[in-house]
């Protein structure tokens, strides 16, 4: 099976509606457009609380042209099971006339990586039927943007002023280690990889799970017109990796792939960072270089690792 | 119909077997845990009609039978105690969206510490979370309660929760009576909701809402709650037509001196209900009202104080929320004296939850009733009648000084 | 009989959001000479309001991001101040 995700290609549909609460630049409108175009009007949206519910304009207008169930901020993973498996019961019986709709969550970080984690882990683990979408902006940006679990070493936020202590958890790889029949990471940098994968993604039963690296300008403190260039500047430093796993058979994609390999030198950590007002203080630290260094050192570990691990 | 001799909880399950059901979370917790193991026997016995699914946590049980109720389902989940606690978010949810979950909740104490047996507290603490709350005295009320929550719940699009005490009825085997499927089917139909989570019928489910809107909605579902009290009424008699089984009415008396039989566990025969007690020949002067199981123990007590000298009643409450204030009025002569017995504390306040109530339904009814009560039972503490009536005796003491 | 829908919903309309094009302080500005119709600025656009066949601009709701502009591979796009001709 073959997926053309030639722009030219790409269906019409519209999920998204025009004039969006969403701020300037934000990438999950960007990224829902994706989605709506590689689902198509078939499908029912699940969402926790986040900057993509307070995007969506007050009652009674929705930005959404899907079904939307808006949930609480640790349900998804079980609300998302009980309309796929409802769905599933009423149309056997011949309540509901087939096929199936996709059943799919939208949800940050925080109400995938946090709160939401039990809930997502336990479905995966049930194998239930629906995609679990994470739109990861690295941080609780709906409230003002606060730590997350996803939040970066040395990153500020409005809850670690100084520079988050701590890294981040490999979400992606801990739910690979769910074995579900598909995992993927993409880049809102990258609109036709993320395409095809939920492309691949919609053909397939069970839980899969596709995370969406999406860099958001007010948490980071980067300008609206820079959340592409970020995005792809992530990838080409190595400090987000494009991969996909089917059957638990991990492949890393271009461009991560060569820079694994060793055959493209990832682009300037530092020009990454310094082009993002969260990590003024580490940019401004005595400690620079030998941070820079270390971070450095843990992307050469997670893509030799992720490289070992596709080779398995 | 057929006469088994089971569980409470047994009960349960053979009713929401029943009940045509399309969806099932569950979470094990005692004195619940053995409702989940049957359905899961019918579910691998292939007897269920719908999908039972086994979640994480019983946050997760509500955030999925919400769910599935919002594409259409006919839901279930049955918790106890700590689990219907860690349900709170998700009970005001499935509550502001309309969602009619059918829910049962064996009452159970709360940690800390902890404690299996049987109290109210888990339920009365979702008391304003805008569910429909019913309570059992019987395992027959537990059976017959199931299709009254589904018609009231899908009618009304309001979640039911049937609480009934965990142990005393839950584990305790019993007599009731089952219907044959056809009856069931006909008093039950298929829900058929006006809206379903699906591209058929699209829109966005609860995104924000200005004060305006918000407020709008939430006083419907106030208003509507009230206007469930007629829809239970009609509900009940329903039933009572198609079974030709009698049951019992939102607050329930047994006769004077406790020689009906309301719970149908003291051996009584007669009925009487909120209409045909009014103007009975002679009247009781003290009146024993509770929830739960307890009413057996305080038809007792009735029947005991009686023969001392009192004339008392047992009055037993069905459906808490809402509250039948102005039927409670009914059944109480003017001048009479209320004791209520909780089985639940309302910290802070005197008492436990069903005295505030009273208090509150009877303050304008201009019958001059005195009222008084207290908690007793908590944690399941045993109920023997003689300290039943101990407490009674002290209470009246309290309402004539 | 039909019952009334009493669950909180919202209908998928235009400017959900708002007249979303008073945010602006910068509007892209389409130079269609220079446009290879290389669709990049349709896919990123985050409001959907480039169109597909033209790449016209829908100004009603565009929030003046400058996405668009930054990510034309030919610089078909020019962000001009608010008040300013083009
Ligand atoms: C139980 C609960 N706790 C806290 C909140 C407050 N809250 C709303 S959105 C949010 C953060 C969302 O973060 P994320 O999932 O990453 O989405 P983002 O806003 O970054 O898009 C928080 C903490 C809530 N709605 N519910
Ligand atoms: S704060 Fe970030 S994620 Fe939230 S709406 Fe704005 S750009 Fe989007
Ligand atoms: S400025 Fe932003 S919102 Fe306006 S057309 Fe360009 S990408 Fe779209
Ligand atoms: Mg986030």
């Amino acid at each position: 099976m073959s997926i053309s995700a030639k722009l030219t290609d790409m269906p019409d549909h519209e999920l998204i509606q025009r004039g969006t609460g969403a701020c300037a630049g934000c990438p999950s409108p960007m990224g829902l457009r994706i989605v709506g175009k590689a689902l198509g009007p078939d499908a029912i949206m699940v969402m926790t609380p986040s900057c993509a519910v307070a995007s969506i304009g007050m009652m009674p207008k929705s930005c959404y042209d899907v079904p939307v169930l808006n949930v609480c901020f640790a349900s998804a993973g079980a609300s998302a099971a009980g309309i796929s498996g409802a769905l599933d019961v009423q149309i056997a019986k011949g309540v509901i006339a087939g096929p199936k709709p996709v059943v799919f969550n939208w949800v940050g970080d925080g109400g995938t990586y946090d709160i939401g984690f039990q809930g997502v882990s336990a479905a995966a683990e049930r194998n239930d039927d629906f995609i679990h979408f994470c739109y990861n902006n690295e941080a609780y940006s709906n409230t003002g943007v606060q730590r997350s679990g996803a939040t970066p070493l040395h990153a500020a936020t409005t809850t670690t002023p100084a520079g988050k202590s701590e890294g981040k958890k490999s979400m992606p790889l801990l739910m690979l280690d769910h074995a579900p029949a598909y995992v993927a990471t993409a880049s809102i940098a990258y609109p036709q990889d993320f395409y095809k994968k939920i492309a691949k993604a919609k053909d397939i039963k069970g839980f899969r799970y596709i995370e969406l690296h999406a860099p958001c300008g007010p948490g980071w403190k980067f300008p609206a017109s820079e959340t592409v260039e970020i995005g792809r500047m992530a990838v080409k430093t190595g400090a987000w990796a494009l991969w996909e796993a089917e059957n638990g058979a991990l492949t890393i994609n271009a461009p991560t792939l060569q820079l694994a390999e060793g055959k493209t030198k990832p682009s300037s950590l530092e020009d990454y960072l310094k082009v993002q007002g969260r990590f003024a203080g580490l940019m401004k630290d005595a400690a620079k270089e030998q941070a820079i260094a270390v971070m450095a050192q843990g992307i050469e570990k997670e893509l030799a690792d992720l490289l070992a691990r596709s080779k398995r | 119909m057929s006469r088994e001799i089971a569980t409470g909880n047994t009960a349960c399950a053979l009713a929401v077997k029943a009940a045509n059901v399309d969806f099932i979370a569950v979470y094990p917790i005692t004195p619940q845990t053995t409702i989940s193991e049957k359905l899961a026997d019918y579910a691998a016995a292939g007897e269920l009609t719908g999908k039972y699914l086994t979640v994480e946590s019983e946050h997760s049980v509500m955030s999925a039978v919400a769910a599935a109720a919002a594409t259409g389902a006919r839901t279930f989940t049955a918790t106890s105690s700590q689990g219907l606690l860690y349900m709170h978010e998700i009970l005001h949810y499935a509550a502001g969206g309309r969602l009619p979950v059918v829910m049962v909740n064996v009452n159970r104490a709360v940690c800390a510490p902890w404690c299996l047996y049987a109290d109210h507290q888990d339920s009365v603490s979702q008391r304003d979370t805008g569910w429909l709350q019913f309570y059992c005295a019987s395992h027959q009320e537990i059976y017959d309660s199931i299709f009254l929550a589904y018609k009231v719940a899908e009618q009304m699009e309001i979640p039911v929760m049937i609480n009934y005490d965990g142990f005393l009825l839950s584990h305790s085997m019993l007599p009731f009576e089952t219907l044959e499927q056809e009856v069931i089917d006909s008093y039950l139909p298929a829900r058929q909701p006006a809206w379903r989570l699906h591209p058929q019928w699209g829109g966005t489910f609860s995104n924000v809402a200005g004060a305006a809107e918000y407020a709008a909605y939430r006083h419907k579902l106030a208003q509507d709650t009230l206007e469930a009290l007629p829809v239970i009424k009609a509900a009940i008699a329903e039933y009572e037509e198609l079974t030709g089984r009698p049951q019992p009415g939102l607050v329930q008396a047994g006769s004077k001196g406790g020689q009906a039989g309301g719970t149908g566990r003291t051996g009584g025969e007669g009925q009487a209900d909120s209409e045909s007690q009014t103007g009975g020949e002679s009247q009781a002067e003290v009146y024993l009202l509770s929830m739960g199981s307890m009413a057996a123990e305080m038809e007792l007590a009735a029947a005991e104080l009686t023969k001392q000298g009192i004339p008392a009643a047992a009055l037993k409450l069905r459906i808490y929320r809402p509250f039948p204030a102005e039927e409670l009025a009914a059944l109480l002569p003017a001048g009479s004296t209320l004791i209520v017995l909780d089985r639940n504390l309302a910290y802070g306040h005197s008492g436990g939850a069903l005295l505030m109530e009273a208090r509150s339904a009877l303050y304008n009814s201009g019958k001059n009733i005195k009222i008084a009560g207290s908690a007793v039972g908590i944690g399941g503490q045993d109920l023997p009648v003689s300290l039943l009536i101990e407490e009674i005796r002290r209470l009246l003491e309290v309402t004539k000084s | 009989m039909t019952k009334e829908v009493l669950q909180p919903l919202a209908k998928p309309v235009y400017g959900a959001g708002g007249p979303t094009g008073t945010w602006r302080s910068q509007r892209p500005v389409l130079d269609k000479e220079k446009c290879t119709g290389c669709l990049l600025c349709w896919i990123y656009c985050p409001e959907a309001v480039i169109a597909r066949e033209d790449r016209a601009i829908d100004y009603e709701y565009c929030k003046g991001c400058g996405l668009c502009a930054r990510e034309c591979p030919v610089g078909a796009i020019a962000m001009i101040r608010e008040g300013e001709e083009a």
